[in-house]
């Protein structure tokens, strides 16, 4: 059914049209075009350096952009340009969340506050902006069960609801990604933009990472962009690949495409321009 | 125009003040990232070592040359005062470093109230007036400037000029710059940080001393709760020019004391703290990390 | 045996000649620190001018007090602490049930609160009770209030204001002229005050957005200052340093505290004393102090309240789940600064005068010490704290019998506020987080388990 779904909705959901960013003189996206297509997990690969996180700060307002759209287009038709919107409307409106690279989680909250944090919009306007829950009304109780239930939701899918009455700051490493994954994703997003959410993972972690990261696109129909750098993460989860280099966007296709490209390779092997061709060919006779 | 010129060389003089104790204040935030509430009654300590000494050259010698007198005073004050705040660090601040952010900040106010009180208990609580020490007045076209101004400005450039060289150009500044950067990798590389904090606050404690024996001699008169005012508008200074960075506490003092005298000479006495205060907070509003502060990377 | 006790002996001899090097060299540093400040008085002559008054002796007592404290600290009370801790950390963790008291220990604070004053009444008598249920009873309320007001915006938001004391001075002011000028009722100014209040705190909370922690706390002293020099100085409306009095007194829905044939003490056929007046005060600010308490609690398990502690611990993480920071800190500011104009107007209705003398930075400090004594966030670990710190320098006005000690010159007030803050520094060395260094999370799933403060941030902004 899923699949389905997926298959049939392969419109964009996020569509990144000539972003540039500049920080002073130095040009971090130069002219960068790239869609995110819906019900799919798209990775951002890119050696060190090349800009990933910026356009990640780009697309969830963290950064303006110097020049280019960015546009989000929901399910029920709505249309949001993210470029225009400070961060915390991203998410409120856009509903397109996100995580760290290196993890911000509230260390002195439990788990489950962790979780009820993201479900600020919705349990705000149960409690009636305050005045209501104050008062004690029933509305915001009610809200406030569900809101709980939903966080069980993603405490069990993170396989963290042993520890759920535990303060964030205590988790081991791994635990800390998965849960700032579930916290994104408790305010409800459509996108979710994952910031090397592999990275210092050991191969156990990694693998349920990958299982968390699929069950997230197939039973709850988000969309997934990732930043990594573990090649065999992207390789397995992604269905399509867009590869950066210095600000600009140097290969866009499916994983098997990009991991032939020379300029790809080239790329990650620190090869000069002039010798992208030597590779191509390299390539070429290998794969003959 | 003679009128304004006098304003500003009255400015000047105060703001010179103003910067010397802003100095200490900018180098204990740069080095541990902590408001030294203190330093305003470490400055007051300061004055109140040099008008003792004061009183025991006149009564023990029975006077000496103004000259000597004001060394004598200067040396003892930023001995005594250095002492002061290397003790203090060592018991008041050292063993909260690292914990808590704003637990040595309540210490250092606790500090603070117990310095102005150890000084109203033990010199009691009237203010203290010395008689004119220096008292030539130079008049040039309308605009005069006693020797007084002078001393104070020509102290401050020179100590100014040895501070920037200590801090440029020695391995104990290069320490206290390391230090400032990376606590850990600075403490990696054999350098003593806790000797290193020391020696931070002691120079800032030796030029608030300066501060508070000048500012005796400026105004003739202290008393114990004078470390208040002065060391919030030096902590004012420090921040207007952006904390941690040394150039930006003499200019932010030499502006506060411009601000100060220009706006009692032009418009009310009574508002000109409000002045100071308010014009600060409007730097701050447009400029968040004050004007020669590091902008502040929101790194995400 | 012999092997075991020789380096023993051998450590006790090394260690009385430690604890000797160490004494000496803390009293050479004491006799140059105090030298000039204690060995030498400046006094003034008949001739009004300053001389010296040598106090060699009281220099030599200091001299000998920090040579002995220093040996019995490092020769016999460091060992023990070594020892001590030991033998605690070989012992088997206890994990003993919390105790009735304990668990109940709200509870039978506000019941034993409540009790106070019929209790000291029949104790002291009507004018007896007065300093216990006046000086100590509402005078700590007070400061519970303002410090539980503060928190809101220091121990839970994590914003560093040190200029608090200008919304006390908003609400006093508020009540004060108001009531004065138009005769308005307590009961109206008293939210009155209260929104006042809140409004400067967002007129506060706008230009300093955009400011982070030290810079933040900078310009809120610098705004409390600007409150108290315009009170100062704007005279016609404030009278400047001579302060307002003949504020009218609060009335018990409309019954006075007075002699007057409607007041309290006709109308209950009691004997006329100034003492129901106090304990009707008493039970005012009780009753605001639970008020503010019952708010906090409520608010904090509102999204409101988790929004703020989540501000505390990662401001970035906040925008990034869609909240909207700016009105987040902006309600913690304006909720804060109401209760402190809650509390001022409280405090204007009590003193019946107020002036600008009340509302200096030392307050504020006093205020966020307290904040910062009973642990970021703890309501019970706030209010030990000012009663420790409140009530404990109260109680050294009360100690009178020093005189028979140090003599008749000797007055105890003047070591009030150098007590004071030598307790700050002590209480800070030893519990840097705070009484209550745990949080107590606000939802739970299976069980309440306390954070350790271990984890809990300050706050940046």
């Amino acid at each position: 059914m899923s699949a389905m779904a997926s298959t049939m909705n392969n419109d964009a959901i996020l569509k990144v049209e000539h972003l540039s960013m500049r920080f002073g003189g130095l040009m971090a996206i130069n002219d960068l075009s790239f869609e995110v297509r819906r019900g799919e997990i798209t990775a951002l690969i890119g050696p060190n350096g090349a800009g990933k996180t910026t356009v990640f700060n780009c697309i969830t307002g963290f950064y303006k952009p110097t020049m280019g759209m960015i546009s989000m287009q929901q399910k029920d038709g709505k249309s949001f340009f993210l470029e225009r919107m400070a961060d915390f409307e991203v998410t409120r409106d856009a509903k397109v969340a996100r995580t760290f690279q290196n993890i911000r989680l509230f260390s002195g909250l439990t788990l489950l506050e962790n979780l009820l944090v993201a479900q600020h919009n919705a349990l705000m306007k149960a409690s009636g902006y305050t005045v209501l829950g104050l008062l004690g009304f029933k509305s915001y109780k009610d809200a406030s069960k569900e809101a709980t239930e939903k966080a069980r939701y993603w405490l069990e899918k993170a396989s963290l609801i042993d520890r759920a009455d535990d303060p964030a700051g205590d988790l081991p490493y791994g635990a800390q990604r998965r849960l700032e994954i579930a916290r994104a994703m408790c305010t409800g997003p459509e996108l979710l933009c994952l910031d090397e959410p592999a990275a210092g993972l050991n191969p156990r972690e990694s693998q349920e990472l990958n299982k968390l990261l699929r069950s997230i696109r197939a039973d709850n129909g988000t969309s997934l962009l990732l930043i990594e750098h573990d090649m065999s993460v992207v390789m397995e989860i992604s269905d399509h690949v867009v590869v950066l280099e210095y600000g600009q966007k140097i290969s866009d296709g499916d994983p098997a495409h990009v991991k032939n490209d020379p300029r790809v390779i080239a790329a990650y092997l620190g090869v000069d321009d002039d010798e992208v061709e030597t590779v191509r060919h390299e390539v070429e006779e290998g794969a003959n | 125009m003679e009128y304004f010129i006098q304003q500003l060389i009255n400015g000047l003089t105060l703001g010179s003040i103003y910067g010397l104790i802003a100095i200490g204040y900018t180098m204990v935030y740069g080095i541990i990232g902590m408001i030294n509430f203190a330093h305003g009654d470490i400055f007051m300590l300061g004055g109140f070592a040099g008008l003792i000494v004061y009183l025991l050259i006149m009564t023990v010698f029975g006077g000496a040359p103004i000259a000597v007198a004001l060394l004598c005073m200067l040396i003892v004050a930023m001995a005594a005062t250095s002492l002061w705040n290397w003790s203090i660090e060592r018991v008041a601040y050292r063993p909260l470093r690292g914990s808590f952010r704003l637990a040595p900040l309540i210490t250092a106010i606790g500090v603070s109230i117990a310095l102005s009180n150890f000084i109203q208990v033990t010199q009691g609580p009237r203010n203290k007036p010395i008689p004119q020490m220096v008292n030539s007045v130079y008049t040039i076209e309308g605009i005069s400037i006693s020797l007084k101004q002078i001393v104070i400005v020509i102290i401050t450039v020179a100590l100014l000029a040895a501070f920037w060289y200590i801090v440029e150009k020695t391995p104990l500044g290069r320490a206290q710059r390391a230090t400032e950067q990376d606590r850990k990798m600075a403490a990696l590389l054999g350098i003593d940080v806790d000797r290193t904090i020391s020696i931070t606050f002691v120079m800032g404690a030796a030029l608030a001393a300066v501060a508070g024996t000048m500012f005796l001699m400026y105004y003739g008169v202290i008393v114990f709760t004078d470390g208040f005012v002065p060391g919030v508008k030096a902590f004012t200074a420090a921040v207007l020019g952006g904390i941690g960075s040394l150039p930006g506490a003499v200019i932010g003092g030499l502006l506060i004391g411009l601000i100060e005298s220009l706006w009692s000479a032009y418009f009310t006495i009574a508002y000109k703290d409000v002045a100071t205060f308010a014009i600060l907070a409007f730097v701050l509003i447009f400029k968040p990390s004050g004007l020669l502060g590091r902008p502040e990377v929101e790194k995400v | 045996m012999a092997t075991v006790t020789n380096p023993s002996t051998a450590s006790t001899g090394s260690l009385t000649a430690k604890a000797l090097r160490e004494a000496t060299f803390t009293a050479v540093m004491t006799f140059l620190m105090f030298v000039l400040f204690v060995g030498l008085k400046t006094d003034q002559n008949m001739r009004n001018e300053l001389i010296l008054v040598p106090r060699w002796g009281l220099l030599a007592i200091f001299v000998i007090i920090a040579f002995v404290g220093r040996f019995a600290m490092v020769a016999w009370l460091q060992p023990w602490r070594t020892a001590r801790k030991a033998a605690k950390d070989a012992a088997p963790a206890q994990t003993t049930d919390a105790g009735f008291v304990k668990r109940n220990f709200s509870k039978l604070a506000i019941l034993a609160l409540v009790l106070y004053p019929p209790i000291i009444l029949s104790l002291f008598g009507a004018q007896g009770s007065l300093k216990y249920i006046d000086n100590f009873g509402i005078q700590i309320l007070i400061y519970v209030m303002l410090a539980w007001g503060l928190n809101i915006v220091v121990g839970l938001a994590g914003l560093l204001d040190l200029g608090y004391v200008a919304f006390y001075a908003v609400g006093a002011y508020s009540y004060a002229l108001l009531s004065i000028n138009f005769g308005f009722s307590f009961w109206i100014l008293l939210p009155l005050a209260g929104i006042l209040s809140a409004f400067w705190g967002i007129i506060l909370g706008f230009p300093v957005l955009r400011l982070k922690g030290d810079y933040l706390a900078i310009v809120t002293l610098a705004f409390g200052e600007i409150i108290r020099l315009v009170l100062i100085n704007w005279q016609d409306v404030t009278q400047g340093t001579f302060g307002i009095s003949g504020i009218p007194k609060i009335t018990l829905f409309g019954i006075p505290f007075d002699a007057s044939p409607h007041g309290f003490a006709k109308i209950f056929n009691l004997p006329m004393s100034s003492a129901y007046y106090k304990v009707f005060l008493f039970y005012l600010i009780l009753l605001l102090c639970l008020l503010t308490a019952f708010v906090t609690i409520r608010l904090r398990r509102l999204p409101i309240g988790r929004a703020w502690e989540a501000l505390r611990e990662d401001e970035i993480a906040c925008r990034s789940l869609g909240i909207n920071t700016v009105t987040t800190k902006l309600t913690a500011f304006a909720i804060g600064a109401m209760f402190g104009g809650f509390a001022g107007s409280f405090f204007a209705a009590r003193q019946g005068f107020v002036s600008p003398e009340s509302f200096v930075f030392l307050e504020s400090a006093v205020i966020l010490s307290i904040v910062v004594l009973g642990g970021m966030g703890s309501l019970t670990g706030i209010a030990i704290a000012a009663i420790a710190m409140v009530g404990g320098t109260e109680l050294l006005r009360e100690m009178d019998f020093l005189k028979h000690i140090f003599g008749p010159d000797f007055t105890p007030e003047l070591y009030r506020m150098l007590i004071f803050g030598l307790a700050m520094i002590t209480m800070m060395l030893v519990r840097p987080r705070g009484f209550v260094g745990s949080r107590e999370p606000t939802a739970f799933l299976f069980e309440r388990k306390n954070v350790s403060g271990s984890f809990t941030k300050e706050g940046h902004g």
